[in-house]
């Protein structure tokens, strides 16, 4: 669907020389929502601008169902960015024009017959939930309605991809919440693929599949949201990650168990992770009944990737070594990561 | 001495036809010339759509060097100009061309103004959507700065009122020559607030027009 091939962008020459992005490798399948994710500075926006060629790369290829983007006359790549659908961090709605206006641009742009225009208008207002603000005007509306109409407008076109440029940066909690769910209403009742880039990992938790984290216009990790949030393996993932997953252990635990076996080597601690239907197995409610162990929960959180609970436990298994040793064994048959924690070291 | 009106009133009529002849001839020339101008000067310049260093250069410097002349020298000084294409230099006609040169840089460089302050991601948006350059330019730039076009004129005309005063140096004539003729050098002070009055009253009224209209046109 779209692949971008090692995407490097320069600006600038000589000492003011700038290189936003060296080398971006990525493979958005089709009906995919792919995130990307990475602080202010990260490259990208640039990346994203990078797609429909609102920045030209230096180098490197960006194919689009294996058409060479830059390899296009500009007739041809109007063409194709009109398969390409866009929605800002600040809107950009068309102050002087109205709701329905803004909406029918690009079919206005793209020289529709009127009557197929108001057709789809309607349709598309409906679909974002806005057929009764068509004559209002964008600063009449809130910043959640603002999005729905930068959505509404993005699909009149019917394109294949949506580009999310921070849809949700300006939004509070709630608005981004429901832009959200729009956005996958787009993907699962229209097909369109969407690619994302965010700095907020609770957007990637709710509706992406697939993640990349960008970092010094570097893509440092990349994968299925699952696996990467999972074992983050880059400590700025890892960041991410804990944005929205707490795995630190509380300093008052930490101080209580670092007292608690201050005289013992032997502690037994571990981080244990669920992940899908495991989750939803008695764990350890079944090392308590089939090892003579106790199992003490210290810490934990429990939360939603993609539908699949995924939990993040850290327990403390007390009894003899040799009984803990087996219910480890026990634990490791199942379908969880677990990982001794050095209590001392972290 | 006092004012002899049967005289003076078919005068005042004849000034403020001559005036009203100047603004709304020279306006009108002025925006045709101007408003491509600024959209030129904007479209040319760096990181513009249709980016041309060249261009963009030289129209940049035609436009400061008629901005820096005075307009009472430009009159004199492009006389031979104005002969040429008018077939005279003398007259209400000929005192349009002035007006239009000094007036229609005065207009581009308001209009670049105007569509300047058009946010980047309209523009942004606009390529998005796969919008030719005419598009950018007749669907996004101009009926987004539109209001701001409008007030920008509103001044340009302002001080097309004011460059039409001093018409009288080339027999022009206007309110501003009758104010000069009559109140200045024949010390008839009634004929010097009668004009100043009217000038007032209509710059007063332009203005409030454009504030209007641009009330009228903004969205934000």
């Amino acid at each position: 669907m779209l692949v971008l091939k090692d995407i490097h962008k320069v600006y600038g020459k000589d000492k003011k020389r700038v290189e936003a992005l060296k080398g971006i490798n990525l493979e958005v399948g089709k009906g995919e929502i792919f995130g990307v994710i990475g602080f202010s500075g990260a490259g990208k926006s640039t990346l994203i601008r990078c797609v429909n060629l609102l920045e030209r790369p230096t180098s490197g290829q960006v194919l689009i169902n294996n058409v060479d983007m830059q390899k296009l006359p500009p007739r041809h790549l109007r063409k194709e960015r009109k398969k390409i659908g866009m929605i800002f961090q600040q809107f950009n709605l068309l102050n002087a024009k109205t709701v329905f206006k803004n909406v029918a641009m690009p079919l206005i742009i793209d020289g529709r017959p009127k009557q197929e225009i108001e057709k789809k208008v309607n349709e598309l207002l409906s679909f974002v939930g806005l057929s009764d603000k068509a004559k209002q005007y964008p600063e009449q509306l809130s910043g959640g309605q603002k999005q729905r109409v930068g959505i509404a407008r993005a699909l009149a076109t019917d394109p294949h991809i949506l580009l999310c440029d921070e849809a949700t940066s300006a939004l509070d909690p709630d608005t981004t919440q429901s832009i959200l769910e729009l956005l996958k209403k787009v993907r699962n009742e229209l097909g369109i693929t969407i690619l994302i880039i965010t700095h907020e990992m609770n957007v990637i938790r709710d509706i992406c599949d697939k993640v990349a984290v960008i970092d010094g216009g570097v893509i440092v990790e990349q994968g299925s949201v699952l696996d990467v949030f999972s074992e983050p393996k880059k400590e700025i993932t890892k960041n991410f990650v804990r944005t929205i997953l707490n795995d630190e252990i509380p300093p008052t635990i930490k101080t209580f168990i670092k007292t608690k076996h201050q005289h013992s080597d032997s502690h037994y601690m571990y981080r244990v992770l669920f992940k899908g239907a495991s989750a939803n197995n008695p764990l350890l409610s079944n090392i308590a009944k089939q090892f003579p162990v106790d199992v003490n929960v210290i810490h934990g959180t429990i939360t939603e990737l993609q539908g699949i609970p995924f939990g993040n436990l850290i327990i403390e298994l007390q009894g003899k070594p040799e009984d803990i040793k087996q219910a480890l064994a026990f634990i490791k048959q199942q379908e969880v990561i677990v990982k001794e924690v050095d209590i001392h070291a972290t | 001495m006092p004012l002899d009106w049967s005289y003076f009133r078919p005068e005042l009529i004849h000034a403020i036809e001559q005036t009203l002849l100047m603004v709304g001839v020279g306006l009108l020339i002025s925006l045709i010339i101007g408003i491509p101008l600024g959209i030129v000067l904007v479209v040319t310049r760096e990181n513009g759509i249709l980016q041309n260093k060249f261009i963009f250069s030289v129209l940049s410097v035609i436009v400061n060097i008629f901005r820096s002349i005075p307009f009472i020298i430009l009159i004199v000084a492009i006389i031979p100009f104005t002969r040429f294409i008018i077939g005279t230099s003398i007259g209400t006609v000929a005192a349009i061309v002035p007006l239009v040169i000094f007036t229609a840089p005065y207009i581009g460089r308001l209009i670049e103004n105007s569509l300047l302050e058009v946010d980047s991601g309209v523009i942004e948006l606009a390529q998005a959507m796969g919008a030719n350059p005419w598009q950018i330019i007749w669907r996004f730039l101009l009926p987004e700065a539109l209001s701001s076009i409008i007030l920008a004129v509103t001044i340009a005309t302002i001080g097309l009122i004011g460059a039409s005063a001093m018409a009288g140096a080339v027999g022009g004539g206007g309110l501003g020559d009758l104010a000069i003729v009559y109140g200045y050098q024949q010390f008839q002070t009634e004929v010097m607030i009668i004009t100043v009055i009217l000038l007032v009253i209509f710059v007063q009224l332009i203005q409030s027009i454009g504030n209007l209209l641009a009330k009228k046109i903004r969205r934000k």
